[in-house]
């Protein structure tokens, strides 16, 4: 048990690492999934079976799918990834890493110093969540949904403004 | 089943996040950034898993599943920011998409 | 007859509204018509109204007419309400006769002024303020009369406001009197505070009761009072604004020192006598200063050589002896003084008018000379006002008020010997002066050409003046002449009576030949001087001490410089130092800070994204490394 959360674990971080320094879009998309895949294992392992269910089917399904769409629309040719692999130099990334690093060695000192309790006091049935979210997190799950509901409306308005050519006159609602 | 401390959990946590965080840093293309932010969201959400299951409680989930509604929302709008730029600008450089005016 | 007081000082003002409104479409005959009627029917009406007071006084012997309400504040409610007792009676006849024949004057002196109308209006408006002044009921009513005397002073010191130097005498009035209005606002307010009324009856009835002889609010009232009176009446040490108003036309110059603006002063303290009896050491110090005064102000006098500077200073020298009378609490000789003053001081003032007009505006009296042929009436009617001034015996209305007040000031329980030796030498210098300017003007050689003689309507009001000058002494005389005492007995009504000490009838008639004597030694003096031997008095004042000395009154004892030094000069550096406002460099300074600090950050605002999130990240780093660290060392 233990090896195969360490190993998950090792592939959910090579994958984030590989994810973030890729230089082609798709490849990095693909890392990306690849980590979250292995974060649903974690969460297997953790005895939480629904989350590892969405983590799968909402991220790794439809989130990256939208990704996905997006870097189709974009087309990035060779030239881009020539431009990633100029931009990805050490003296660019080193600053940043550093800082990144710290925080990560902060988080981790919390996570540390924590109670030394082993995880996985049993598994936590989808049903004990579903009558968590409609019972005292109702109003949590309204405020989610009008988050939703903000983020559809947006992104419908930015979607309706692509319609028109930058500095032309708008051509009426049917070309948007 | 028993044997995962839960520092592991956190620690995976934490590393991913500073792995996210060193990305929306060091990468320059908006999608990546993107990207970078989803890392991070994601890696919050495990700690929140890692956390519940520790006490046998479906509250981790819970807010699993809001950070995911959240992710979602800025997904959306997110991506449909970066086709906007590259419509309006013709790149997705964030360090040429400073002009504050319109 | 009585219910139509509120009709004296209202006719004034009507006039004043009319002329302000109108009065420059008007022609001139209707300006002066409007003018003149506005006081002369007030005088008219004032005389009626005294003689009615006088014959059937009313219960309590004050007459009260409550117009309306003028502000209702919790329990403060001053009422707009006129009081009519012996002392306003007296007060407003004499302002309104001798308003109007100086209006009735001034109609022909003044003629073909620019602002012909705006004089006449501001004349009214001087009288209904005086007249609003003196027959108000409450302090408050008082200090709006008082603040409308000292506008219209200001106003009319300033009448020809095109020469910068008149406006700077009446800018110099103005700030001066309200050195002392401020005061008398202090003192109005603690007033209030002890009594929670300012009715002035009200007042003076219950603060006998409130205060002990001499305590500590009685001596602060009166002090404050005093400063607002002194400041009016330009008393040391406030004296130094009058000389300069003679920057007025003539006619101001008389109303404001016979009638109106200096004359507030000594009414203000007969009127709160009660107070001042209360504060005996307060007391004490108005005789002082009345003394004093009218010493410095006599012998400035006798240095000027400008003819209305000289009446100038002689006005706060006699002003000093009412305020010898008022401190030595004899009531009713200061305000008989007051009344002699008023009609020979406007008499000397117009006569100065006629004599300066005549030698096309000159105003220095070494000029002068031998006027008596060429100008007889104004000769004569100056020589009548001249002589009640100095004091000539018998003849006089000046020699019966001065006498009662050096008899007074020798004889009260308050009075002393020393403050009678300061009234008679200043009695012997009133006469010097007096006469040195007589003798200069009206005697000797022909000095510069009459180019304008009196009219109808200036002859008028000088033969009228002069009569008065000389008769209305007549109503008080010593007992030692004739037992008159028509004036005292009336006063006796509202002012209380001075317990006189028993004089022997020895020093009884040394006191009252001193007083002959001493003005007839003035003048004979000033005749040696001037038309004798005029060479002996040049000699002095070229000698080292002797010019010394003259300049020294000429500047009038150098409080001009004094208060240069002292007030204004540090006053000027502490504005200029103080031009951008001090304070505001704090406020200014915070609000530099502010704005470069926001430029600074603006600087922040690049627009560059990843900027911002390192910033974010930077904050996140440092926020859990400071819970860290205290987790760690707490």
């Amino acid at each position: 048990m233990d090896y195969a959360f360490y190993i998950a674990a090792a592939a959910a971080l090579a994958a984030t690492l590989r994810a973030i320094t890729a230089s082609h879009a798709v490849h990095a998309l693909l890392y990306f999934i690849v980590s979250l895949l292995a974060v649903a294992v974690i969460f297997l392992l953790l005895g939480a079976h629904f989350a590892a269910a969405l983590e799968v089917i909402v991220y790794a399904g439809a989130i990256m799918v939208l990704f996905i769409f997006v870097v189709m629309m974009l087309n990035p040719g060779p030239r881009s990834v020539q431009r990633e692999r100029h931009w990805l130099r050490p003296r660019i990334w080193a600053g940043p890493a550093v800082l990144a690093a710290v925080l990560a060695a902060e988080l981790v000192y919390f996570a540390a110093t924590g109670a030394g309790r082993s995880a996985g006091a049993g598994q936590v049935e989808p049903a004990e969540v579903g009558l968590a979210l409609f019972g005292p997190y109702l109003l949590g799950v309204e405020m989610a949904s009008v988050v939703l509901l903000a983020g559809l409306v947006g992104a419908y308005h930015l979607g309706w403004h692509l319609g028109r050519r930058p500095g032309g006159r708008e051509t009426g609602e049917g070309e948007a | 089943m028993s044997g995962i401390p839960l520092q592991s959990g956190l620690v995976v946590a934490g590393l991913l996040f500073g792995l996210g965080a060193a990305g929306v840093l060091f990468r320059r293309d908006l999608l990546f950034i993107l990207l970078s932010l989803e890392i991070m969201t994601n890696a919050a959400g495990l700690a929140f898993v890692t956390a519940g299951a520790l006490w046998g409680r479906p509250d981790g989930q819970v807010l699993f599943i809001f950070i995911l509604a959240v992710a979602a929302a800025e997904v959306a709008v997110g991506l449909a920011l970066v086709l906007w730029l590259y419509r309006r600008t013709g790149t997705l450089d964030v360090d040429r998409a400073n002009r504050l005016r319109g | 007859m009585l219910n139509g007081l509120w009709l004296i000082p209202a006719l004034p003002f009507a006039a004043f509204v009319l002329l302000a409104a109108a009065g420059k479409r008007m022609p001139h005959p209707a300006v002066a018509a409007i003018g003149t009627a506005g006081t002369g029917l007030s005088a008219v009406l004032a005389l009626l109204v005294g003689f009615d007071y006088a014959l059937r006084p009313p219960a309590g012997n004050a007459f009260v007419q409550t117009l309306w309400t003028w502000m209702a504040a919790g329990g403060f409610t001053p009422e707009i309400s006129l009081c009519l007792d012996a002392l306003s009676a007296v007060m407003i006849a004499t302002v309104t006769v001798v308003g109007f024949f100086i209006l009735l004057y001034s109609t022909e002196h003044m003629a073909g002024e620019e602002g012909y109308s705006r004089f006449f209006a501001y004349m009214n408006l001087f009288v209904g303020s005086m007249l609003t002044l003196v027959l108000a009921d409450n302090l408050l009513l008082l200090y709006l009369g008082w603040e409308g005397v000292g506008l219209c002073s200001y106003l009319l010191i300033g009448f020809w406001y095109r020469d910068v130097a008149n406006v700077r005498a009446a800018n110099k009035a103005f700030i001066v009197t309200r050195v002392g209005d401020t005061a008398l606002a202090l003192g109005l307010i603690v007033l209030f505070a002890h009594f929670d009324t300012l009715s002035i009856r009200d007042i003076l009835a219950r603060s006998p009761d409130r205060w002990l002889q001499g305590s500590g609010p009685a001596a602060w009232a009166a002090l404050l009072l005093l400063g607002g009176a002194v400041g009016k009446s330009a008393q040391l040490p406030l004296q130094v604004w009058l000389p300069d108003a003679m920057a007025g036309p003539s006619p101001v110059s008389a109303l404001i020192h016979a009638a109106t603006m200096v004359a507030a002063g000594v009414y203000l303290v007969a009127r709160m006598h009660g107070i001042f009896t209360l504060a005996p050491e307060v007391q004490a110090l108005v005789a002082v200063l009345g003394a004093v005064t009218l010493l410095l102000a006599a012998a400035s006098a006798l240095a000027q050589s400008d003819i209305k500077r000289v009446l100038a200073w002689s006005t706060i020298s006699q002003i000093g002896y009412m305020f010898l009378a008022l401190g030595v609490g004899a009531w009713s000789a200061a305000v008989f003084h007051f009344a002699t003053h008023a009609f020979f001081k406007a008499l000397l003032f117009l006569g100065a008018g006629v004599v300066i007009a005549a030698l096309g505006d000159e105003h220095d009296l070494h000029r002068m000379g031998g006027l008596r042929r060429e100008l007889p009436l104004t000769f004569w009617s100056f020589l009548a006002g001249a002589a009640s001034l100095a004091a000539l015996p018998l003849v006089t209305a000046g020699f019966y008020s001065k006498d009662l007040i050096l008899y007074q000031a020798f004889a009260s329980p308050q009075g002393s010997p020393w403050l009678w030796a300061a009234g008679l030498a200043g009695a012997f210098l009133t006469g010097l002066y007096t006469f040195r300017m007589v003798f200069l003007v009206f005697f000797g050689k022909a000095g510069l050409p009459v180019i304008r003689k009196p009219g109808v309507a200036v002859s008028i009001s000088l033969v009228v003046f002069s009569f008065f000058a000389l008769t209305v002494g007549f109503l008080q005389m010593p007992a030692l002449i004739a037992p008159v005492t028509v004036f005292s007995d009336f006063l006796s009504r509202t002012l209380p009576v001075l317990p006189v000490v028993a004089v022997s009838p020895a020093t009884e008639i040394l006191l009252l030949l001193d007083a002959l004597i001493a003005p007839l030694i003035g003048a004979s003096a000033a005749w040696w001087l001037t038309l004798r031997r005029p060479g002996f008095t040049a000699r002095i004042e070229r000698s080292r001490a002797g010019s010394a000395l003259h300049r020294f009154w000429l500047a009038g004892w150098g409080f001009d410089a004094l208060y240069e030094t002292l007030v204004v000069r540090p006053f000027v550096r502490m504005a200029r130092l103080n031009r951008d406002d001090v304070l505001d460099l704090f406020y200014g300074g915070l609000a530099w800070c502010a704005s470069r600090l926001s430029y600074r950050l603006c600087r922040t605002q690049s627009g560059s994204v990843r900027r911002y999130a390192l910033g974010v990240l930077a904050g996140a780093v440092i926020a859990l490394g400071l819970v860290a660290w205290f987790k760690e060392f707490p």
